[in-house]
C-alpha cells in the first residue's frame, strides 16, 4: 500500500468514526480537566453507567433483528420495584428468581407479539411502555419501595460491593458484555439474528425460524433489563416507580451511536459498549469543565444526530443527502 | 416503421455520449437516434450500459460528452422534470404508483391542478384525467384506488400518466416483466395506437419473441459501447444475441443421455384453494422437469407448497414412495428438499451479508465447535461451492450486494446444493441475468441432473424451459394441462396448453 | 364489491364503534361502580371532555400529517414545554413591561415562533443529512427536554395573568376556549390534508416516495413545512393549556408522544405512512380521553389507565392485521 490518500482517511473515519470520536472527547476532556483522567473518576464514570449499559446490550439484540425495543425503562422500573418489595417478604435468595422469572414473562409477552404475531414493535413497545408502567403503580400501590433493613441484608452487593478492587455492577456490565459479544458474534443464534435482521424473508426461505428468533432477542432484552433492575435495587435498597423512565430512549441513543442500525442488520456488542461509555465520559466530562448537569441531554442530541448522520454520509458517498 | 415518418427528421437523437464514473467509462461514444413512429428495441447485457443510457435520458445523469436532440434541437436536462417536459417519458420497470391514492392523482401526481390558496382543482383534474382514460379504453375510472387495480391496469396509469404530456418519446424499460399474455396483447395495442400518433418508442427488453413481435430496429450496447442497429425484419434472433455478446447462445435440446433414477418424489392430488387444483407429476433422480406456464398459472406456488411455505387443502406429496407432511421451511429442508426461490433479492440472499454466511445460512445450527460455528468448516464450504460454481468475487468477505446478479444467483444456489438435496427446485434461474452466465447456470442445471439430482425448474422463458428440460408440465391457471416428453414437445403444443387452448392432442 | 372495501368500511368505522362502545360501557358501570352520583354521559360532563382532549387532540392533528407523510415526531412533549415556559416567562420579561395586557398577543407570538422553530429545526435535519425521522426527534426529544432543564432548573415556571385565565375558561356558545382551539385546528388540517396540493402531496411522498420524488415533488421542504406544521400545533396546545394554568414543570409534556401517537394509530393511520385520516385521529382523541375518564368513573386509577391504553394499543395493531389477513392466502414468511 501507498501513501494513506484523503479518500483512505475518510474511509477509516467513516468506519471507525465511533472509536475516532471518542477517542477524540477523551483527549478533548482530558486537556480541559486533569481530574479526568483519574482512575477513581473513570470508575466512577463506567460504575454509573453499568445499568445503563446493562439493558443497551440486550436491546442491541432486539435492533439487529430490525425491531426496537422503547418498553425496556418501564420494565426496568417493574423488576427494580418487585424485587425490593419481595426482599421483604421472602427474602433476597428468592426475590431474585422471583423478579427474574416475572420480568421474563414480560419479555415473553412482547417476543409472542412481536416474533409470532408479527406486530410492528415500534407500537408494541410503546403500548408495553405504558402498560408495565401501570402494572408497576398497581403492584406498588403508587408508593415508593423501600428495604426496611437496610444494614442487616447482603442484598446490597449487587449495587454497592466490590471483587478485587472492581466495582460489582461494573463485573457484570463486563461479563455480560463478553459472554453476549461473544453469543452474538459467534454462535449459531447470532448469525440467525445478522440474517433475520437483514432480511427476515430471506431468513425464512434459508429455513430459520425467524419469530422464535425474534422471541428470544426479546427474551434476552427482558433478562438485561431484569439485570439491571437487580443492579438499581441492590444500589439504593429503595426506589421510586419512575426510576426507569425516559431510559429506554437513552439506550436506544447508546445502541444507536454505537452504529447498529435502525434497519436491522449490522451492529455489534462491543460498538454498543462504546456507544454506553461516550455517554458516560460526555455526561461526565461536561460536569468536570463546569457546564451544568443538563447541558449533556443537548450534547447527547448533537452527538447522536453527527453519528448517524456521518454513518449514512460514508454509505452513500455523500455529506448532503439527496432528497430534492 | 410507418410511412408517414419517412423523410422526416428523428424525434430523438443521441449523438457521441460518453458518461464516466470514476475508473469506468460506463458509456462511450453512444450513438442512435429514433424515428417518429417507430418501436426502437434497446437490448445488451446487464451492465452493457443500457440504464445508464436511460438515466442520461431521463435527466439524472448528465451526459461527460455528446448530445442529445429532440426534434434536432439540442437539449440539456438536469432533473427528470425537465426531461418529461422536453417530451420524454419513461414507463418504469418497477411501477412508481402511490398505490392508496386514486388513479386521478397518480396521474398527475407532482402536478395537480391548483386553484386559490394552494388548493386542488379537483374538477379539472378528474375532467382530465377522464379525457386521458377514455383515449386509452380502459375499464376502470379516475377515482378508483390504484392499489384495487391489477398489476396490467397499474401500467395502464403509468401509461396514462406518459400521455400528460405532448410526449416525444415514450421509454418503456421491462414493461411485460409481470404481464400475462392477454395483458401483454393490450400493451402492445396502446404502443401501436402511440406508434400510429408519430411517438417514438424506445422498447427495452430482454425477450426476444416480443422484440421480434413489435419492433421496427433493433440498436445494442455492448460494455458501455454501442454495438450496431439491425432492422428487425432483416434479421434474426441469433444475429441478434452475436452483437450482445459477441457469440450465439447454444438453446438446443438438451434431454438427458443418462439413464434415470428412482421416483424421488411425487405428488398426487395437490389443492391449494383457487392457486392450484388436482396437481399430478413426479420427478426421478437424474431428471429435470421444468414447469412452464404465465405467470399466475400456479408454479411458483405449487413450489412454495412443496417447501413448507404455504398449506394445501389437499392431496399428498410422497418422498421416496413415502408421504410426507410439510409444514415449514425447516421441516421441507429436513426432508432434503431445496427452493432457489424467484425473487433472488427479496427471498434469496441477505444482501448485507457476505457470500460465506449466505451460504452456510441454512445449515449453520450444524456447523459448530463447542458452541460457536465453526470457521474453518465454513470457509471450506465456501471455497468448495465458489470453485465448483465458479463464483467470481475477490473472497467469501464480499458482501453479496456487491455482486452482480448472475454471481448472486450462484450463491444461492450454492447455498442449497451445499444441503445436498433430494429434490432442487430452482425458480426463474435466471430472471435478470446475462447472457453469458444464463448458459453457465443452464449448464450448472443439467449437471445436477447427470449427477443425479432430481430438479424441477420452474421459467416463464420457453427457450430456457425447453433447453434444461427432460419433461415439461404445462399449467394455465392453477390446472396442470399435460406433461410433455422431450419428444413430444414442440414450441406450438406449448403455447397452446399453457394458454388454456385444449387441442386434442393436449386434452 | 370491491375486495378491500368491507375491511376499509370496518376501518373507517371502528373507532366511532369504538367510541359508542366505551360510552355504553362506562354509564352502565358507572350505575353500579361510580362513586358520584352523576351520569357519565352528563351533558357537562361531555363539554368537559372535549375541553381537556385539547392539548392532546391539538397535537395529534399534527402527528398524523407528519405519519401520513411518512415520518414520526417523538419530540412533541418537549417542545410542549419549552413553548409553554416561553409563554409564560415572556410576559414578565422587562422589556414587555409597559405593554400591560398587550403581552398576552406578543408572548402567545414568541411561543409559537418557538414551537414553529424546534419543528423547522427536526425538519431541516431530516431533510438535509437524511437521518431517519425517528432517530432524529429521538434525539431532538432529549436535547429540547435539555434546554427546557437548562432554561429554569427543576423549578417551575409560573406566571399568570388573570386576563388570560378569564379567556383561557371562557365559554362561547357553552363551548371552552380550548375546545375551540380543537375544533377549529381540526378543521384547518382536515382542509388541508384533503383539498389542498400541499396535502395531497404529503399522501403521495407517504406513499411511495420515489415516485414522488420522479414526480418533481419537492419532498424535502413538503417534510419541513410539516414539521413546522406540528411544531406550531405543539406550541399552540402549550399556549392553550399554559394561559389557563399558568404554571410549567420542567417534566411537562413527557410522554406526550405516546399519547399522540396512541390517538393517532387508533385513529387508523398506517403507519408506514401514505394513509390516514384526520377526521378518524379526531376519534382516536375522544376515544382516548374517554378512557380516562370513564376509567376514574367508576374509580380506577391512573395506573390502570396506563394499563389499559398500552393493551388497548397492541389489540388495535392486532385486530387491524388480522382483518387485512382475512381471505387472502397468505405465504408463511
Amino acid at each position: 500500500m501507498g501513501a494513506l490518500s484523503k479518500s483512505d482517511i475518510g474511509g477509516f473515519l467513516a468506519r471507525q468514526g465511533i472509536l475516532v470520536a471518542f477517542v477524540v472527547f477523551m483527549i478533548g476532556f482530558t486537556i480541559a480537566n486533569d481530574r479526568f483522567v483519574d482512575p477513581d473518576n473513570i470508575l466512577g464514570v463506567i460504575r454509573s453507567s453499568a445499568i445503563l449499559g446493562v439493558m443497551a446490550l440486550g436491546v442491541t439484540f432486539v435492533v439487529i433483528s430490525g425491531n426496537l425495543d422503547l418498553s425496556v425503562g418501564s420494565m426496568m422500573s417493574f423488576s427494580t420495584i418487585v424485587v425490593l418489595d419481595l426482599h421483604d417478604k421472602i427474602g433476597p435468595g428468592l426475590a431474585i428468581p422471583v423478579m427474574f422469572a416475572m420480568t421474563l414473562a414480560l419479555g415473553a409477552f412482547i417476543g409472542f407479539l412481536v416474533g409470532y404475531l408479527k406486530l410492528n414493535s415500534l407500537i408494541v413497545t410503546l403500548g408495553m411502555l405504558s402498560a408495565i408502567h401501570g402494572l408497576t403503580l398497581t403492584y406498588s400501590g403508587g408508593k415508593n419501595m423501600d428495604i426496611v433493613d437496610k444494614e442487616g441484608t447482603w442484598f446490597g452487593v449487587f449495587g454497592q460491593g466490590t471483587a478485587l478492587g472492581v466495582p460489582i455492577p461494573i463485573l457484570i456490565f463486563a461479563i455480560l458484555a463478553a459472554v453476549l459479544g461473544m453469543t452474538l458474534a459467534k454462535t449459531p443464534f447470532g448469525r440467525k439474528v445478522y440474517a433475520v435482521g437483514g432480511n427476515g424473508v430471506a431468513a425464512t426461505f434459508s429455513g430459520i425460524r425467524r419469530a422464535r428468533v425474534v422471541f428470544f432477542c426479546y427474551l434476552m432484552s427482558a433478562f438485561c433489563v431484569a439485570t439491571a433492575g437487580l443492579i438499581q435495587a441492590s444500589r439504593s435498597l429503595g426506589s421510586q416507580n419512575t426510576v426507569g423512565q425516559g431510559l429506554e430512549l437513552e439506550v436506544l441513543a447508546a445502541v444507536i451511536l454505537g452504529g447498529a442500525s435502525l434497519m436491522g442488520g449490522s451492529g455489534t456488542i462491543f460498538k454498543t459498549v462504546i456507544g454506553v461509555l461516550i455517554l458516560g465520559f460526555i455526561q461526565n466530562g461536561l460536569l468536570l469543565v463546569g457546564l451544568q448537569f443538563y447541558a449533556q441531554y443537548v450534547v447527547t442530541w448533537i452527538i447522536i444526530i453527527l453519528a448517524v448522520w456521518l454513518d449514512i454520509a460514508a454509505k452513500r458517498g455523500r455529506l448532503w443527502s439527496p432528497i430534492a | 416503421m410507418s410511412d408517414q415518418s419517412q423523410g422526416r427528421p428523428p424525434v430523438l437523437r443521441l449523438a457521441n455520449i460518453v458518461k464516466s464514473f470514476p475508473g469506468v467509462r460506463a458509456l462511450d461514444d453512444v450513438s442512435f437516434s429514433v424515428m417518429p413512429g417507430e418501436v426502437h428495441a434497446l437490448m445488451g447485457e446487464n451492465g452493457a450500459g443500457k440504464s445508464t443510457l436511460m438515466k442520461v435520458l431521463g435527466g439524472i445523469y448528465q451526459p461527460n460528452e455528446g448530445q442529445i436532440f429532440v426534434d434536432e434541437q439540442p437539449v440539456v436536462m438536469n432533473t427528470p422534470m425537465e426531461a418529461k417536459a422536453k417530451g420524454i417519458v419513461f414507463i418504469h420497470q418497477e411501477l412508481s404508483l402511490a398505490e392508496e391514492l386514486p388513479v386521478a392523482e397518480n396521474i398527475y401526481l407532482g402536478e395537480l391542478p391548483r386553484k386559490s390558496f394552494g388548493r386542488v382543482d379537483w374538477e379539472k383534474l378528474y375532467a382530465q384525467t377522464n379525457a386521458i382514460l377514455k383515449k386509452l379504453n380502459v375499464s376502470f375510472d379516475a377515482r378508483t384506488v390504484v392499489g384495487d387495480l391489477s398489476i396490467a391496469n397499474q401500467q395502464m396509469v403509468e401509461i396514462a400518466r406518459a400521455l400528460t404530456v405532448d410526449a416525444k418519446a415514450v421509454i418503456f424499460d421491462e414493461p411485460t416483466a409481470s404481464l400475462t399474455d392477454a395483458e401483454k396483447v393490450v400493451l402492445f395495442d396502446v404502443i401501436a395506437d402511440l406508434k400510429s400518433q408519430g411517438v417514438g418508442i424506445i422498447y427495452i427488453s430482454h425477450r426476444m419473441e416480443e422484440i421480434f413481435r413489435i419492433t421496427d430496429r433493433i440498436s445494442v450496447l455492448r460494455d458501455g459501447q454501442y454495438s450496431g442497429t439491425l432492422t428487425t425484419a432483416d434479421t434474426d434472433e441469433d444475429e441478434v444475441t452475436q452483437l450482445m455478446i459477441g457469440r450465439s447462445l447454444d438453446l438446443s435440446r438438451n434431454a438427458s443421455h443418462h439413464e434415470l433414477g428412482d421416483v424421488a418424489l411425487e405428488v398426487r392430488d395437490l389443492s391449494c384453494g383457487h392457486l392450484y387444483r388436482n396437481i399430478n407429476f413426479e420427478v426421478r433422480r437424474g431428471e429435470v422437469v421444468g414447469f412452464y406456464g404465465l405467470v399466475g398459472a400456479g408454479r411458483t406456488e405449487i413450489a412454495e407448497t412443496l417447501f413448507g411455505l404455504r398449506e394445501p387443502t389437499s392431496g399428498t406429496i410422497l418422498l421416496d414412495g413415502k408421504e410426507v407432511r410439510i409444514h415449514s421451511p425447516v421441516e421441507a429442508i429436513a426432508h432434503g428438499i431445496s427452493l432457489v426461490p424467484e425473487d433472488r433479492k427479496g427471498q434469496g440472499l441477505v444482501l448485507g451479508m457476505n457470500c460465506r454466511d449466505n451460504i452456510t445460512l441454512p445449515q449453520v445450527d450444524d456447523l459448530t465447535a463447542g458452541p460457536f460455528v465453526a470457521d474453518g468448516a465454513e470457509i471450506a464450504i465456501f471455497d468448495l461451492y465458489r470453485d465448483r460454481l465458479d463464483i467470481r468475487t475477490p473472497g467469501w468477505r464480499q458482501l453479496v450486494g456487491n455482486l452482480s446478479g448472475g454471481n448472486q444467483q450462484k450463491i444461492v444456489i450454492g447455498k442449497w446444493l451445499s444441503m445436498h438435496p433430494n429434490v432442487l427446485i430452482v425458480d426463474e434461474p435466471t430472471r435478470g441475468i446475462d447472457v453469458g452466465s444464463k448458459s453457465e447456470i443452464h449448464n450448472l442445471i443439467r449437471d445436477l441432473a447427470a449427477h443425479g439430482y432430481a430438479v424441477i425448474v420452474i421459467s416463464s422463458e420457453m427457450p430456457e424451459v425447453l433447453h434444461v428440460s427432460d419433461r415439461i408440465v404445462a399449467m394455465y391457471s392453477g390446472e396442470l394441462i399435460k406433461t410433455f416428453t422431450s419428444e413430444e414437445v414442440t414450441e406450438d403444443n406449448l403455447i397452446q396448453a399453457i394458454s388454456g387452448i385444449r387441442s386434442d392432442s393436449a386434452a | 364489491m370491491e375486495p378491500g372495501t368491507l375491511s376499509t368500511f370496518l376501518k373507517r368505522g371502528a373507532i366511532w364503534a369504538f367510541i359508542v362502545i366505551e360510552l355504553i360501557f362506562f354509564s352502565i358501570a358507572g350505575e353500579f361502580l361510580s362513586l358520584s352520583d352523576k351520569a357519565f354521559m352528563d351533558f357537562d360532563n361531555m363539554l368537559l371532555l372535549f375541553k381537556q382532549s385539547a392539548p392532546i387532540g391539538i397535537i395529534a392533528m399534527g402527528m398524523t400529517i407528519i405519519m401520513v407523510n411518512g415520518n414520526i415526531d417523538l419530540s412533541v412533549g418537549a417542545t410542549y414545554a419549552l413553548s409553554g415556559i416561553i409563554l409564560l416567562d415572556a410576559m414578565s420579561w422587562p422589556i414587555f413591561g409597559s405593554l400591560g395586557d398587550a403581552v398576552i398577543p406578543v408572548a402567545w407570538l414568541l411561543a409559537l415562533l418557538t414551537g414553529v422553530l424546534l419543528g423547522a429545526l427536526n425538519g431541516l435535519i431530516v431533510w438535509k443529512t437524511g437521518v431517519d425521522a425517528f432517530i432524529v426527534t429521538l434525539g431532538s426529544m432529549l436535547g429540547y427536554r435539555g434546554l427546557v432543564f437548562m432554561y429554569n432548573g427543576e423549578q417551575p415556571t409560573s406566571h399568570l395573568n388573570w386576563t388570560l385565565v378569564d379567556f383561557a375558561e371562557a365559554q362561547f356558545l357553552g363551548i371552552h376556549t380550548p375546545t375551540w382551539f380543537l375544533l377549529a385546528v381540526t378543521l384547518a388540517i382536515w382542509f388541508l390534508m384533503t383539498r389542498t396540493v400541499h396535502g395531497r402531496n404529503a399522501y403521495a411522498i407517504g406513499d411511495n416516495r420515489t415516485a414522488a420524488v420522479n414526480a418533481g415533488i419537492r419532498v424535502g421542504p413538503h417534510m419541513m413545512i410539516n414539521f413546522m406544521i406540528i411544531g406550531f400545533l405543539a406550541a399552540l396546545s402549550a399556549v392553550v393549556f399554559y394561559s389557563e394554568s399558568g404554571s410549567v414543570n420542567p417534566n411537562d409534556g413527557e410522554l406526550y408522544e405516546l399519547w399522540v401517537i396512541t390517538a393517532v394509530v387508533l385513529g387508523g393511520t398506517k403507519l408506514t405512512g401514505g394513509a390516514g385520516s384526520i377526521v378518524s385521529t379526531f376519534g382516536g382523541v375522544l376515544a382516548i380521553q374517554l378512557l380516562r375518564k370513564g376509567l376514574s368513573h367508576i374509580g380506577a386509577d391512573t395506573s390502570t389507565v396506563n394499563l389499559v391504553i398500552g393493551l388497548i394499543l397492541i389489540a388495535v395493531l392486532f385486530l387491524d392485521r388480522q382483518l387485512n389477513l382475512k381471505g387472502k392466502e397468505e405465504l408463511r414468511v
